[in-house]
């Protein structure tokens, strides 16, 4: 090995972190960024700080660099790419040795990739496009509590997405009447209530009476139907001992799945409670609050691909996607994009997804997509079109806001769905016949007959802000 | 049905999972199921059980699952073959998965009477 002296100063960062002849080794951490630099600043310089900033580097040279093998450690900016249809920004390429991470840690790879490097001076604006999580890495997560093969045979439900439903009003009511609302989405159909992600312990309903409400109404609904039937008990807390006693309570009221916000929360809060699911038999359902912060804005955050990607190591079996169709802000084909993320054993490169690596997910179990939001029946054929079966599609205002009650509106969405599995098993194009299909299924079922005439004006159509790159 | 802005009074029912909100399917619409399922691969497989014991995870076996089988007409044979051995129990056909180690499908096919 060659003999270094030290030589105090500042050095361009691309002497030593863009190295455009690597080729990244099958245990490396890639990662993709769109980077946007200040005016005037070479691009190579730009990427090779990138890399630097969120490795190895700090801003000027220290003699303790010499006393290790940084040449080893070190980030590598390896490949830079014009951004379509964007003069200002590019792609800049990094890829990280495996080493730089603890094992089986979102919160350390995301303390790095994400850190201080964000508010990096040279930089305009800075977005962590995709990270390919080489599998030797992927080995050390615990992944999903369960995954959805293991979730579908708790249950006893196949061939089909699962439906669901946010209680409304999220806030406010007493925990009877909560579980009364709970009780009348459950024997009308649904498979799954759920707490809204702002419902934790406030002073109009603590969570041990709601909880205990709550556990009655799945209980009596899971008697009266016949079915396996869930609400999504939110255990997120203001501490993990506080967590941890919620979830004690849920396993101890028999409920089979509880519920955690992995972003107000915490990466090392959300692993751990997967831990504690998978150690106790119990199904996660996890919800994305403040996503939109990170993820909307084209040129600066973190792309929801990659939250997606560090929730299915950090653990999780069920995750909000976004609806493509309803109130909330999502492209199709990047939606489909993570969809993939979250449940499939291998997700190939695909620009037109905006999936910019090979991911393989070696024997990590796959997890429901959920699609929540302003939607309802008339959804329902491109819903399940866009979702397939392993999803779970939830309809809060779409259930509670039936004429008849919410029993009325399960019992809707419930045929809706249905209909539209049977429509397309039987080689029918739901989105096509979409109208034809829900009519005829309508008229075996006055329920979803009143739903249709119920909602059938309602429809979001604003443009998407953030969009995939295309020329 | 007529539409009308009355309140209905929505009355619980006991449901078979999948296709349980569904009116009985016809045998044409069975077959399309049945079609469906050779179509993607999986395996079908029948199982039945008393109306009173339908919760149980394990319901008992008609046979083995048909493995290989390609004709749908024999799969809806056994269907009727195991409806007329057990007149009140609930049939059920399943589509197994190899790949997902899941099943794609499963609804009932015949109701016992309850």
């Amino acid at each position: 090995m060659s003999v270094k002296t030290y030589d105090a100063g500042v050095k361009d960062y691309r002497l030593n972190y863009w190295t455009p002849d690597y080729v990244p080794l099958d245990t490396d951490l890639l990662a993709c960024f769109k980077v946007t630099g200040q005016p005037g600043v070479p691009r190579e310089e730009v990427a090779a700080a990138v890399a630097a900033e969120s490795s190895t580097g700090t801003w000027t040279t220290v003699w303790s660099d010499l006393l290790t093998d940084l040449d080893y450690y070190k980030g590598r900016a390896y490949r830079i790419e014009d951004v379509p249809g964007d003069s200002e920004s590019f792609y800049a390429f990094v890829a990280y040795p495996i080493d730089l991470f603890e094992e089986g840690s979102m919160t350390n790879v995301l303390t790095s990739l994400v850190g201080n490097v964000f508010g990096f001076k040279a930089l305009k604006h800075l977005r962590l496009e995709d990270i390919r999580f080489p599998i030797a890495y992927i080995k050390t997560c615990n992944g999903p509590p369960a995954g959805i093969q293991v979730e579908r045979d708790r249950l006893n439900k196949y061939g089909r997405p699962l439906v669901g439903g946010t209680i409304k009003p999220k806030l406010g009511m007493s925990a009877k009447n909560y579980g009364r609302a709970v009780y009348e989405c459950l024997r009308g159909g649904l498979d799954f209530t759920k707490d809204d992600e702002n419902v934790n312990s406030q002073p109009f309903m603590r969570w041990q009476d709601r909880f205990e409400f709550v556990a009655n109404a799945i209980h009596t609904a899971q008697q009266e139907t016949g079915e396996v039937k869930g609400h999504y008990l939110n255990v997120t807390a203001p501490d993990p001992e506080q967590m941890y006693e919620r979830a004690e309570f849920v396993k101890e009221l028999g409920v089979p799945i509880l519920m955690h916000d992995f972003l107000t929360g915490g990466f090392t809060a959300n692993t751990g409670l997967a831990k504690w699911c998978r150690r106790n038999n119990m199904l996660m359902h996890v919800h994305r609050a403040m996503h939109a912060v990170i993820d909307r804005h084209p040129k600066h955050g973190i792309h929801f691909r990659v939250l997606a990607k560090c929730l299915r190591l950090s653990g999780g079996d069920h995750l909000h996607t976004g609806t493509v169709v309803g109130k909330l802000e999502g492209d199709r084909a990047p939606t489909l994009g993570f969809v993939d993320q979250l449940r499939e054993s291998f997700v190939p490169e695909d620009r037109k997804r905006g999936v910019f690596f090979d991911q393989d997910w070696g024997s990590m179990p796959g997890l429901f997509a959920v699609a929540s939001g302003g939607i309802h029946v008339w959804h329902m054929p491109a819903l399940v079109t866009i979702f397939g079966d392993d999803s779970v599609l939830q309809f809060g205002g779409g259930t509670q806001g039936h004429p008849w009650g919410n029993a009325a509106g399960a019992a809707a969405n419930r045929v809706a769905v249905e209909a539209c599995v049977k429509a397309r098993n039987e080689g029918r194009d739901l989105e096509k016949e979409a109208r034809d299909i829900l009519m005829e299924a309508g008229k075996n079922s006055p329920e979803l007959a009143i739903a249709l005439e119920t909602w059938k004006e309602i429809k979001f159509e604003f443009e998407t802000v953030d969009k995939l790159d295309v020329g | 049905m007529a539409m009308t802005n009355e309140m209905g009074d929505y009355q619980t029912t006991s449901t078979l999972e999948t296709f349980g909100f569904l009116p009985p399917l016809t045998q044409e619409e069975i077959y399309a199921q049945v079609a469906y399922i050779l179509a993607q691969g999986w395996t079908p497989a029948i199982e039945h059980v008393h109306p009173s014991q339908s919760m149980r995870h394990y319901w008992t076996m008609w046979k083995l699952p048909f493995f290989g089988e390609d004709n749908l007409a024999n799969v809806v044979t056994e269907l009727e073959s195991c409806h007329r051995n057990y007149p009140d129990h609930h049939v059920r056909l399943l589509g197994y998965d190899n790949y997902a180690q899941s099943q794609g499908s499963a609804f009932v096919v015949f109701e016992g009477r309850r």
